[in-house]
């Protein structure tokens, strides 16, 4: 009846381990609580959950991207202190409990960070950018976000009942065969991949046809947003490289539950397949990752310089070869398995060129900036930040392109260090430039300054303690993933990165602090024109939060930066002859409830559950089927009712004491927040 | 609900393009799914050397129950065009019919498949025998996998036909499990060149 699951599998084996399930189980109870306390369920899942709306979907994705950082974080902190501390000691974490620390964060931080972080902001933002009223698929895209969910759901569960991985966030057999890792760990690993892979698949198809097929009249290729042409090629990516991810999560899963030979060590089993596959997909998915984060930084570079962006159009190009060339690299993780010397050439060379249009994009940012009115915003000083930063681990990943190179740096902690470098800079500080950015849009006012200030410098800095030292460390010879050693030389490095660590713990408080005093203050940081920054592109000519139409009337587009050339011809914010009926789709049950049946699905595969898996594999079917019989999904929003919030807003509008035209009267920043005083 | 409220007009047009969309969406779909395709057929050329000593596609393979499944689903493929034909005149009973013959004719294949199957595993070659038979049965299973989704739909689409008629909606589904229906056809013949023929040849 229940599998494999017995009362074994609560984590009674460790205090600390004990400790994280409590803080899982009574978080989660007091959610729920406070929830019902404030009597919000209903409203919660009348307006958010069940919403198909674009702009909801992408806070949620948001939402649940900061609840993951927070649980990816408080594992990185666990394992810098353990390793500042085992220097001929155990320190304070079992082996067992560092390996599936250490697994646990690498996971959490790609799939269920990072993706939904990007996620959720394309969703906010593409469509706006491109003058549409939603995505192409509104009913696809809740069930992506509620698939990701039930992956990050199976992860968090893990902590509760049985163990995660202990195979690092790569999973490579034999060790993560059956042999090795007999417990639910891998398996946890293969199923929260698999969902929320399954979702990101979704995504990128999704995404990709709204662009071909739903941007505004008069809005060229070439004239899009460059967030909108990121968008475009991460979306390529997510949809042709995560199918190799579903691939070698069922083959391993298959040499696990049924015993076949793909990757095992013997029987005809080929264990280098399963590098490849994974990275077939991996490699892309470093893209996946960065190319949004470009485009914000496209965004917040040229609206806070207060210029257009320069080389849009190598900008444009970069941006494809760079997709295109995501695909030719991934044999570059592992140089080292013994792949010919020719074939390690050949990808060591291509990687080297993927730094061309790379080094392209920062030419571009930086002649932005030259002869700009800068204003230090928080998503401008990130964007600073990112361009010194991730010039020094583009630099590193030059250095590792290098097979030579690489089989001394293989393993240690300089690749740890690279990586980081490119993903925390790269990515995550643009999703964070890209959160404050784009806060107004998504709830109406703007993110407090101050402590978004506070928070950055805590990130920047403590990125720079926690991950410098581990450079160097690499040169010692530092192997990654030691859960102790024995040599104190390398521990005065580890105690800099541990407090490097502390110092980002800090600034991840603050960033909390800075959401719940914005919260607070959200009168005053009320964004009424729905531009609070003078932006240039289409996002920024909705309201904020933007109506469910996002856009009363179709605008018209002739150029680059739309709603710059809008307010600079005085026809930003203004009224239309006459509104229109509007057809917008109608809210479904269908994506949580499809979420709920993936993750009753995936926990009772993970423990061997056979007739729950038959049964909600089943329920999911009929599920699908019938939705798809439906084809009355749409809900009429009168003419009179859109011009009831047109005329609400445009009155807001009119109310509000910045000027309306400041394109025009070349004023456009002395009154703006983060301007020069 | 609240069908009467939207005029006829707004939801024709809302209803087109999004039968547009979905159309091109369903061949990106199928693009994807052609890297799950791609992906299992490298993964099988690169494992039939892994035989473990035990029985190649030469030992096991049978060409003539292999042609079988092949005219089959070529066959199908055929009556399922004959089926779009029939939508487009607008002629229900023919559509119904056609359909429910390529059913028949996947029924067919899927169980002419499943006595493959049983027959390997009876003789002792299943996919837990070598890292080859493993790759045989799930490149060879995904594609059986798909007939069966395949059939499924065809059966939900039966049922809609049979209640709605041929509706702009209902129409363009019957449209998008062609392009499926079709897809999984020309899959087939990659896996009858690149594991049955070089196997027995």
């Amino acid at each position: 009846m229940f599998g494999r699951l017995t009362i074994e599998a609560l984590p009674l084996y460790s205090a600390i381990a004990m400790g994280g399930a409590l803080i899982v189980v009574f978080g989660t109870l007091a959610v729920m609580a406070a929830i019902t306390w404030m009597r919000a369920w209903g409203y919660l899942w009348r307006e958010w959950f069940t919403s198909v709306d674009h702009k909801r979907i992408g806070a949620m994705y948001v939402i649940l991207a900061l609840i993951m950082l927070v649980r990816g974080f408080i594992d990185a902190i666990m394992m810098r202190t353990q390793q500042a501390i085992a220097v001929n000691s155990d320190g304070y974490l079992p082996p067992d409990h560092f390996d599936q620390i250490f697994s646990s964060h690498g996971t959490i931080m790609i799939f269920f960070m990072a993706m939904p972080f990007l996620t959720g902001l394309i969703n906010l933002v593409m469509p706006q950018q491109i003058g549409a009223r939603d995505v192409a698929f509104p009913y696809i895209n809740a069930m992506s976000l509620w698939l990701t969910a039930s992956g990050a759901a199976l992860v968090m569960v893990s902590l509760v009942i049985g163990k995660f991985s202990t195979a690092g966030w790569t999973a490579y057999p034999p060790y993560s065969g059956i042999d090795y890792s007999p417990y639910v760990g891998v398996d946890y690993w293969v199923w929260a991949v698999l969902l929320s892979g399954i979702g990101s698949t979704l995504s990128g198809i999704n995404f990709l046809v709204t662009i071909i097929r739903k941007r505004a009249p008069g809005m060229k290729l070439m004239f899009m947003p460059l967030f909108t042409w990121t968008t475009l090629c991460t979306s390529v990516l997510m949809a042709f490289a995560f199918p190799a991810v579903t691939v070698v999560g069922v083959l391993l899963e298959l040499d696990r539950v049924a015993g076949m030979h793909f990757f095992t060590s013997g029987d005809g089993g080929n264990m280098m397949n399963f590098a490849n596959l994974l990275w077939i997909w991996g490699h892309p998915e470093v893209y996946i990752l960065i190319l949004p984060a470009f485009g914000i930084y496209s965004h917040t570079v040229s609206t806070f310089s207060g210029r257009k962006l320069f080389g849009y159009t190598s900008l444009v190009w970069a941006t494809c070869a760079i997709a295109i060339l995501s695909f030719t690299v991934w044999l570059h993780h592992f140089f080292t398995m013994g792949s010919s010397a020719n074939v390690n050439s050949a990808f060591g060379i291509a990687t080297m060129i993927i730094a061309v249009p790379t080094g392209v994009k920062v030419y571009d940012w930086l002649f932005t900036l030259y002869r700009g009115r800068i204003r230090f915003t928080v998503p401008m000083l990130y964007t600073i930040a990112f361009i010194v930063t991730f010039v020094i681990g583009g630099v590193t990943g030059v250095l590792l392109a290098f097979p030579p190179a690489d089989y001394l740096m293989h393993n240690s902690t300089f690749l740890v260090a690279h990586f980081h470098n490119m993903l925390i800079p790269g990515a995550l500080f643009g999703y964070f430039a890209g959160l404050n950015y784009w806060f107004p849009k998504m709830f109406g006012f703007r993110l407090d300054e101050r402590w978004g200030k506070r928070s950055f410098w805590c990130w920047v800095v403590g990125f720079y303690l926690a991950f410098m030292p581990l450079y160097m460390l690499g040169f010692m010879g530092m192997p990654r993933r030691m859960e102790h050693y024995d040599v104190a030389a390398w521990q005065p490095y580890l105690v800099v990165a541990f407090l490097g660590a502390v110092l980002i713990l800090v600034g991840l408080t603050f960033t909390i602090v800075q959401i719940v005093v914005s919260v607070r203050r959200r009168a005053e940081l009320r964004d009424p024109t729905g531009d609070p920054w003078n932006g240039r592109t289409l996002e920024w000519a909705t309201a904020s939060p933007p109506a469910p139409y996002n856009f009363a009337v179709i605008p018209t587009v002739t150029g680059r930066d739309a709603f710059w050339t809008m307010k600079a011809d005085g026809t930003a914010w203004r009224r239309p002859a006459r509104y229109e009926d509007i057809l917008i789709p109608r809210n479904s049950a269908f994506g949580p409830l499809i979420g709920a049946i993936a993750f009753v699905l995936g926990f009772a595969a993970v423990w061997h559950m056979w007739w729950l898996v038959a049964l909600s594999a089943v329920l999911a079917a009929i599920v699908v089927i019938i939705r798809s019989s439906n084809d009355d999904t749409d809900r009429l929003l009168p003419a009179a009712e859109v011009e009831r919030i047109e005329t609400a807003w445009l009155a807001e509008v009119a109310a509000a004491p910045r000027p309306v035209d400041e394109p025009a009267r070349g004023v456009p920043s002395a009154a703006l927040p983060g301007a020069a005083t | 609900m609240s069908d009467a409220a939207l005029p006829a007009g707004l939801e024709a047009e809302a209803t087109a393009e999004r039968i547009e969309d979905k159309a091109f969406g369903f061949w990106i779909y199928l693009m994807t799914d052609g890297v799950i395709f791609a992906l299992l057929f490298a993964t099988y050329v690169v494992m039939t050397v892994g035989t473990a000593g035990g029985p190649t596609g030469a030992d096991l393979f049978n060409l003539t129950h292999t042609f079988g499944e092949t005219m089959l689903l070529l066959v199908s493929s055929a009556t399922f065009g004959m089926a779009s034909v029939a939508a487009r005149e607008g002629d229900r009973r023919a559509v119904l019919l056609w359909l429910v013959v390529t059913a028949a004719l996947g029924v067919g294949f899927v169980i002419m498949e499943g006595l493959e199957f049983s027959g390997m595993i009876a003789q002792g070659a299943g996919p837990d025998r070598s890292g080859f038979l493993s790759a045989f049965f799930t490149l060879v299973g995904t594609h059986g996998a798909h007939v069966s989704v395949g059939i499924l739909c065809i059966l939900v689409m039966l049922a809609q036909i049979a209640a709605r008629g041929l509706t702009p909606p209902v129409a363009s589904r019957l449209f998008r499990l062609g392009l499926f229906w079709h897809f999984l056809d020309i899959v087939w013949i990659g896996i009858f060149s690149i594991v049955y023929l070089p196997g027995v040849l």
